[in-house]
């Protein structure tokens, strides 16, 4: 790969400040980005102590297509995960896997604790311990502001940072990347927090010579080429994600007021065409995707008399016009830009801070909570409030919020309406209330994310349902995508890096691969993040489907909780099967 | 008849940075972006847009007119032509041109210098660069 054969290091320890850089040749095979970092979580992870321990790693891997290929734009975050507190896995585009390569990187390992609030500095011939002590406390925006004024190279730099919500150790704060990206999901922002690491600057200008010119360039123009001039990814590019919220509303799918409904009164206030007639501004790309889906909604609003108006530029997606939108009852597009905002200011996963939300609306409406533990009346549609809740659980300003701040599954244990609270294997629901393999999809992932084995795709193209179909179709796309995180290609992309176009870049970048070496490494990862999870004490076996679930017809119709234990119970032995078969093989 | 690169709609520039990518292993073989001859940057400022940093092929080029020894000469139909070998590292060139297109490269010491390929306006999804006859 690139006239190596091994995979670059870097370790850092923030205790003591000591760096060093390893060459790995035993992790090669494994490609980078998954393979790479769940193989360097399960070394440097401690099983025995709590996932915010100074002990714990970070770690971050780019693999050997990033950047240099189209859409190959993204970096993997592993940890173990302050949510569930078993394995953690997050990605992000950006400018991050751009900085990683030229800083001469393809992963990085953080542990310890710094004795003061630091922010890093990463080029490709220092690492710098910075003080942040006074970037403790500022929002996203301008800690991304401050560390651009006095760091690397413009357009050649990425910057990862954390808000109050990381500082504050909430379960899921994210970590920010450069504008509108993030490591969104399970926690990273809080891992962030524990070791009062406020950011990462990346950057570096390290020559990688192109090793077989020819090859490679008639690759990369010919993957340019479908990228661009086919439409195997004009859904990313045209309208863009949020295209689903029709769809979804369409087929009662759409999580609506905490899962009370699966459609939405409001559905076309807020459906993609909606935020792209009337709010869309501009579209960005991560750098090496000529695809630009960061969609960028603007919208004004009146702060004093006498036309006094300020104006917030704002990236959008499904997932959030989701969860902050028909999640909340929010009606309008300019409501949900306006929610968004406040997540992006306080650096919170949105997924997890909308479910949290919805569910407290309804835990209020109920009379288990109060309205002195929510401090303001929430109420599904009410903004302000909204606006106003998402700061306390960033701030943690009481002892509800505090709690609420830990995900529902802790949340619930202390105030109970666990049958309504929209978590699946610990994390807080995706955008998708399609079935039986969305639900088990996101139960059962590594990560558990509805990315990892896209249950809500099956649900939504089969024509009928199968249990074994279901189960053979997510292990399967689990393993696939455990390849294609590892290359590290944007999962957008996923229908353009089919296999003999793996193999053919791979070998444009004198990567001679096989269809089998990719097999084996799929199947190594996904067995290693399995391995990973059982270490942590995680068992798919405990795993319970929230009530809420069954209450409200999906595309096909309620779902049975039987049919759905059963669904799970037949994961669970197919699971243990195959992974007797692997470890048999080893 | 002699092209010469220009941006054409840089507000459509979605920050992709495939030219670069393009021109750096195109023209200089190297995966690095540092090496492009061609710079996407954001414009600072109330606005923050994208702008392109490119040469722009003048027909009396200052960059040439600075070096000593005649590295750099004047392209037909305007911008230059670069020859390496003749090139002593002097850097010369770099403040001479006004609109900031010439970069060092750190490791070769030796200029990156736009051939007028065309390469990157190839590679934009967007059209924002286009090649056209002088």
């Amino acid at each position: 790969m690139l006239g190596k054969d091994y995979i670059r290091v870097l370790h850092i320890n923030l205790t003591d400040e000591k760096v060093s850089v390893e060459e790995r040749k035993d992790l090669f095979h494994l490609l980078g980005g998954t393979g790479v970092a769940s193989k360097l979580l399960e070394e440097n992870m401690r099983p025995d102590l709590p996932p915010l321990h100074e002990d714990q790693p970070i770690i971050f891997a780019i693999g050997p297509l990033s950047t240099i290929f189209p859409v190959a734009t993204k970096t993997v975050a592993t940890f173990i995960s302050p949510l569930t507190g078993e394995y953690g896995e997050s990605h992000a585009g950006g400018r991050s896997a751009m900085a990683i390569r030229n800083a001469g990187y393809d992963a990085i390992v953080i542990t310890g604790r710094a004795n003061k609030p630091t922010y890093l500095s990463i080029t490709d011939h220092s690492v710098e311990f910075k003080d942040a002590r006074g970037l403790w406390g500022l929002d996203v925006e301008e800690t991304g502001r401050i560390i651009r004024e006095r760091e690397g190279i413009p357009g050649k730099r990425s910057i990862m940072r954390i808000g109050v919500s990381g500082e504050n150790l909430v379960s899921f704060a994210g970590v920010n990347v450069d504008t509108y990206r993030h490591f969104g999901r399970l926690g990273l922002g809080a891992v962030f927090g524990s070791k009062q690491l406020k950011a990462i600057a990346i950057t570096g200008e390290t020559d990688i010579p192109v090793t077989d010119f020819k090859s490679y360039y008639s690759t990369f123009r010919w993957l340019y080429k479908k990228v661009v001039e086919t439409d195997l990814m004009s859904k990313y590019h045209e309208i863009g994600t949020p295209i689903n919220i029709k769809v979804l509303n369409a087929i009662s799918s759409l999580p609506t007021k905490n899962l009370q409904q699966s459609t939405f009164e409001h559905a076309d206030d807020i459906s993609g065409e909606t935020f792209a007639q009337d709010t869309l501004v501009r579209k960005v790309s991560c750098v090496g995707c000529p695809i630009g889906c960061i969609h960028v909604g603007q919208f004004r609003r009146l702060f004093d008399k006498g036309y006094e108006y300020e104006s917030l530029a704002v990236s959008y997606d499904h997932e959030l016009i989701y969860s902050l939108g028909s999640l909340l009852g929010t009606p309008t597009a300019s409501e949900v830009l306006e929610l968004i905002d406040e997540v992006e200011e306080t650096g919170l996963d949105a997924m997890s801070t909308g479910v949290a939300l919805a569910w407290a609306t309804e835990a209020l409406e109920k009379d288990i909570l109060s309205i002195e533990q929510t401090l303001v009346p929430l109420a599904f549609g009410n903004t302000e409030n909204y606006k106003k809740a998402i700061h306390y659980i960033a701030e943690r300003t009481n002892d509800f919020y505090r709690t609420l701040g830990e995900g529902l599954t802790h949340a619930t244990e202390a105030y109970g309406g666990k049958e309504f609270a929209l978590v699946y294997g610990g994390n807080e629901m995706a955008g998708y209330h399609t079935g039986y393999a969305f639900a088990l999809g996101q139960t059962v992932g590594g990560r558990h994310s509805h990315l990892c084995n896209a249950g809500y795709q099956y649900d939504q193209s089969a024509k009928e349902l199968n249990d074994e179909e279901i189960v053979d179709y997510l292990i399967k796309e689990e393993k696939e995508r455990c390849m294609l995180t590892s290359l590290v290609i944007c999962l957008f992309a996923r229908k353009v890096y089919d296999r003999e176009t793996v193999l053919k870049a791979l070998n444009a970048i004198d990567m001679p691969f096989t269809d089998e070496d990719l097999d084996k490494m799929a199947e190594e990862t996904f067995f290693t993040r399995l391995r990973i999870k059982q270490k942590l004490g995680y068992s798919l076996e405990n795993e319970k489907f929230p009530k809420r679930a069954f209450e409200t017809p999906t595309r096909w119709g309620k779902m049975d909780e039987e049919r759905m234990n059963k669904l799970l119970h037949m994961y669970v032995e197919r699971l243990k099967a195959e992974y007797d078969r692997y470890s048999t093989a080893q | 008849m002699p092209k010469i690169l220009k941006v054409k709609n840089i507000n459509k520039c979605i920050g992709c940075f495939e030219c670069m990518i393009g021109c750096a292993s195109l023209n200089f073989h190297s995966h690095t972006l540092t090496k492009s001859a061609i710079r996407v940057k954001t414009k600072g400022g109330l606005q923050s847009k994208f702008a392109a940093v490119i040469c722009v092929g003048c027909t009396e080029p200052a960059c040439a007119e600075a070096c000593p020894t005649e590295a750099l000469v004047p392209r037909q139909g305007g911008g230059v032509v670069f020859d390496g070998k003749k090139c002593i590292g002097c850097e010369r060139c770099v403040p001479a041109c006004i609109v900031g297109a010439i970069a060092m490269d750190k490791q070769l010491r030796k200029p990156i210098i736009c051939k007028q390929c065309g390469a990157c306006a190839q590679l934009c999804p967007h059209e924002c660069l286009a090649m056209e006859e002088v």
